[in-house]
């Protein structure tokens, strides 16, 4: 494709599209943490004063999900992820940044406009206890999308994709009466996944979809996931805290810190050679079975609240190897000599 | 004798439905200083176990049989007066949520030294210094003012520390923690854990730690004790178990975990899932999801669906199977 | 897996629920509800009931007036429970009261439920100045007494069509005053439950699948706050009828040719003192009973549906 035509019709997919299906550039979230204009005045040394804080949830994210494979997101709790996640759906709106899906940009459309790209792209959540509806039988759960998006079917077709969406994921028909309270997690799982898959999408964002499983359980659904991404040749924008998946499951992963991305690599070399400090403490924080593993990297100090931002690299308060460049600075996502990048100062400087 | 010797215990719930069973005829030993696992997916009935221990079973739940004795003495048949003697002095508890054990309304200072009074006859000072002294153990920045902080003023780990803490103020012998560390990130789970086990040992305090986890257990136990739909199946040194787990159940369960296959393959999934404990199936519990149910010939074994398995021992460990038992016979022969 | 069983049907399923299990089990529901079920029958079928019809003139001879009830001598056989001061029969005339209570306390449910079950929704689900606005709006409401509602709305009609039309249409415009004034209590009750559905992940499902607003209210959100509905429903029918009772008795309410229960008690409070007790007392006690079984019925149910209260 050559510039000329990119540059006159923006809605054209650019050349970078062709590879990645959904692009996020400098995307930015802020939470007001009071919205009335009266709850934002403070009484301060004797003075009153309006304050305007905000939860920084996301600060400045670049992400490129390529067609075809599983990107994680991992991090601890507070990092953003699941914030992207419902930034890319759309449940939330970003503060700056956009975000693009197969070209097109996404991130300011809504209603009618925007219908097409919810049966492309779908969501599994973390909770299923909470992820389906407690008045609907599961009949009713999984044939509401399809009378939403496809009015023009017959109730035997609907009946059908239901039947076939069911086979798929591993339900009984026989479900199909009872009401989701009635199943465990991990079933209740099965059916937000046939309800995500019931409208054919070609990505999916699975938010901590099997964190709130048993061990056993998760299995089944990691398989299940896997499965479908064979069959129906899936994109996944997989956000997890679990590294023994995202080692499994994953294409690549990134890394997430406090709202940034701190590094983004190949799962493989990712596990090989963590490079940035956040990273090697992660990996080597997970309880493994083994008996000789080393002794894990202790970081001192705790996880700063994102509502007044460190300055410098968000990492630095608790990071082994700071310097002072890192505490005024904020490191940049640099591509390293494998082809992955990471955004650390000591591995731009070679001390890492 | 063992510090804590757990015998046929069996609780049930008596509810609308009928009576469930939740722990049926559990029974195992704790020494003086040692580390205890005892693993399971929700609905095994471990977290039952673990309020079992300190005979905190409430309506509609109650013991039906069998007997806690610590040191000699049933705490199943104690008074509650003796009871209040026993927890929290002798055998203290970690909850999975630091909120149920701390009030929100009191300051951390104000929570220890009201329960080191309650126990001890001291001052106020005394207690004071005593309550100063274990945040200092648990390795907490600044604990003069920690004191007077108020528990939602601390982040999640620095609240599990001081449960952590809270737990150690009486010098206890034993320590039940109910699934520390499940509300936390890894990296705070490690440090919480490493912490946990310095502090078991160089006390020599015994550690219950009910966990699903099992490189948890793996890390941070001795011994374990595998659960399902509310009875053992499984009990040994715990490496032996992670090693050379013999039970089809833990097998199954370390052979899901990711790491055991090679990264993009499908994992290995025990098919279904935990029966309720309303309805547990008859003979061995895990016969309907397990893949020894069936013998030579292909017929369902009558053994697995009728009767319960007895536990037989396989090199240092129990096991309750069938397909165990006759292996262990043939190789005899 | 879990045995497939087959799916009890939605009869079978309501007989096993815990609603009807509870029911069972608590005597003093059952008494209650015996006694709202005669109570509401007596008013339905009134006009097949009562003895007389006490809005017939012609039924009626000032003759008969404040005869004692039964049991007291100098009772006439004719009239069980006695008459009042215009020679109405009173039992009769309690029946037919009965019927204008619980019309006006139905009807004024409803329309509080249609009104503030609309803007609690709205204000729950939309956020933001709409809900800042529909809630101050509440506020003001509940501000107004329905004492004050009732003055204004019924001076207003008075004053514009007569009072003959006043008491033609007087059930009607109680129900409208007592479903105006009393919205506000729906409408804060069904905002907080949706505040919490809201948050759920079915809602963000739905969300996703690119369901309209007005069906993620209506089709998802709105049959998971039926419970706490149902629950202030049965406070606010027994709050509608008092309300009507004593806007009744100051002069507001229902004309004594069509007396409610409220009018009936302030017919015959005049007569206390000259001994014709049971003309106020009588409809009083069964002004009582009427709203003591509801209220009772309402805490049962609010135990029954607070799920924190049988899942532990």
């Amino acid at each position: 494709m050559n510039a000329v035509a990119t540059q006159a019709s923006p809605a054209t997919p650019t050349s970078s599209a062709t590879d990645s299906l959904l692009e996020i550039r400098g995307l930015y979230k802020h939470f007001p943490l009071a919205e009335g204009f009266l709850e934002q005045l403070r009484f301060e040394k004797g003075r009153l004063v309006r304050r305007n804080d905000s939860v920084h949830a996301i600060n400045g994210v670049d992400l490129a999900v390529r067609r075809g494979e599983a990107l994680c997101v991992v991090g601890e709790s507070g990092c953003g992820k699941s914030t992207v996640a419902r930034l890319v759906m759309g449940l939330l709106s970003p503060s700056a940044g956009e975000i693009r899906y197969d070209g097109h940009r996404i991130d300011d459309l809504r209603g009618k406009r925007l219908l097409p790209y919810r049966q492309r792209m779908q969501m599994i959540f973390q909770n299923p206890y909470a992820s389906l509806n407690p008045r609907m039988t599961i009949q009713q759960t999984l044939e509401e999308p399809l009378r939403f998006h496809h009015p023009e079917w017959t109730t035997p077709q609907i009946h059908d994709k239901v039947a076939e969406v069911m086979a798929s994921v591993g339900i009984d028909p026989e479900w199909g009466k009872r009401f989701g309270h009635e199943f465990s997690g991990g079933q209740r799982q099965r059916i937000a996944i046939a309800r995500a898959l019931a409208v054919d999408p070609e990505f999916i964002v699975a938010d901590e979809p099997i964190s709130a499983l048993d061990v056993s359980i998760q299995a089944q659904v990691l398989n299940l996931l896997m499965d479908a991404q064979a069959e129906r040749h899936l994109t996944y924008l997989f956000i997890t805290h679990d590294l023994a998946v995202v080692e499994h499951f994953g294409t690549r992963v990134a890394v997430m810190y406090l709202g940034t991305v701190c590094e983004l690599a190949d799962t493989r070399s990712l596990f090989a050679r963590p490079r940035h400090p956040y990273t090697q403490a992660l990996l080597s924080a997970i309880p493994r079975l083994e008996d000789n593993r080393p002794e894990h990297v202790r970081l001192s100090g705790e996880v700063p609240t994102p509502v007044h931002l460190p300055s410098g690299c968000v990492f630095h308060g608790r990071c082994p190897h700071v310097t002072e460049r890192c505490r005024q600075e904020v490191p940049q996502l640099i591509a390293t000599d494998d082809g992955n990048r990471v955004a650390c100062h000591g591995v731009e400087e070679g001390r890492l | 004798m063992a510090l804590l010797e757990v015998s046929n215990l069996d609780v049930r719930f008596a509810l609308r439905q009928g009576e469930v069973r939740a722990l049926r005829d559990v029974s195992f030993t704790l020494d003086r200083g040692e580390r205890l696992g005892i693993v399971g997916e929700s609905g095994a009935g471990k977290s039952v176990a673990a309020f079992t221990l300190l005979n905190l079973i409430a309506k509609p739940g109650y013991i039906a049989g069998g007997s806690i004795r610590f040191e000699g003495s049933d705490l199943a048949r104690m008074s509650s007066r003796e009871l209040r003697r026993v927890r929290g002095n002798r055998i203290s508890m970690i909850f999975q949520d630091p909120m149920m054990t701390l009030n929100p309304v009191l300051s951390i200072g104000e929570q220890m030294v009201e329960s080191l009074k309650a126990h001890r006859r001291i001052s106020t000072q005394e207690a004071r210094a005593i309550a100063l002294h274990k945040l200092k153990q648990v390795y907490i920045p600044s604990p003069e003012t920690r004191l007077d902080q108020y528990p939602h003023e601390l982040s999640g780990g620095m609240r599990q520390r001081i449960i952590i803490a809270i737990a150690l103020l009486l010098d206890p012998d034993i320590i039940v923690a109910d699934e520390p560390t499940t509300a936390l990130d890894v990296t705070i789970q490690a440090e919480i854990m490493t912490l946990l086990r310095e502090l078991c040992e160089k006390h020599n305090v015994g550690l219950v730690l009910i966990t699903h986890d099992l490189g948890v257990v793996s890390q941070m136990t001795q011994r374990t004790l595998v659960m399902y739909a509310g009875r053992v199946i499984e009990q040994g040194p715990t490496r032996e178990i992670i090693n050379d787990a013999q039970h089809p159940y833990t097998q199954g369960l370390l052979n899901a975990l990711p790491q055991m296959t090679t990264p993009g393959s499908r994992l290995n999934q025990i098919p279904g899932s935990m029966p309720s404990l309303s309805n547990t199936p008859s003979g061995c519990a895990f016969h309907p999801r397990c893949q020894y149910r069936y013998d030579a010939t292909g017929q369902p074994r009558r053994d697995c669906l009728d009767q319960v398995p007895e536990f037989v021992t396989s090199g240092n460990c129990q096991v309750a199977c069938h397909m165990v038992r006759d292996m262990l016979a043939k190789e005899a022969s | 897996m879990t045995t497939t069983t087959t799916t009890p049907s939605r009869w079978k399923r309501f007989r096993n629920s815990y609603l009807v299990y509870s029911f069972k089990r608590d005597w003093i529901a059952q008494c209650c509800l015996a006694i709202f079920l005669c109570l509401l029958l007596g008013a339905i079928c009134a006009p097949w009931l009562a003895p007389m019809n006490p809005y017939d003139l012609t039924q009626i001879s000032i003759l008969d007036s404040e005869l004692p009830p039964m049991w007291i001598d100098g009772a006439d056989p004719l009239f069980p429970l006695g008459t009042d001061a215009q020679g109405r029969d009173l039992l009769s005339t309690i029946l037919y009261g009965a019927r204008v209570s619980l019309i006006i306390g139905f009807g004024a449910v409803i329309l509080q439920a249609v009104i503030g079950v609309t803007v609690g929704l709205l204000a729950g689900y939309l956020g933001g100045r709409i809900d800042a606005f529909l809630m101050r709006l509440a506020d003001i409401q509940l501000s107004f007494s329905t004492l004050m509602v009732a003055i204004i709305v019924g001076a207003v009609i008075k004053a514009i069509f007569g009072g003959a039309t006043y008491s033609a249409y007087a059930v009607w415009l109680l129900v409208l005053i007592i479903g105006l004034a009393e919205w506000p209590q729906y409408a804060r009750t069904v905002r907080a439950s949706v505040l919490a559905e809201r948050s759920k992940e079915y809602v963000d499902a739905a969300r996703v699948m690119g369901y309209r607003d007005r069906r993620i209210m209506f089709r998802h959100i709105l049959p998971n706050t039926l419970s706490p509905i149902f629950v202030i429903s049965t406070v606010q029918i027994a709050n509608a009828i008092i309300s009507e009772a004593a806007l009744s008795f100051l002069g507001l309410g229902m004309p004594e040719t069509q007396p409610s229960l409220g009018s009936l008690i302030k017919s015959g409070f005049d007569y206390l003192q000259s001994g014709s007790w049971w003309i106020t007392l009588i409809p009083g006690t069964v002004l009582v009973v009427l709203v003591l079984v509801v209220n009772l019925l309402g805490d049962w149910l609010r135990d029954v549906m607070n799920p924190r209260l049988y899942k532990g």
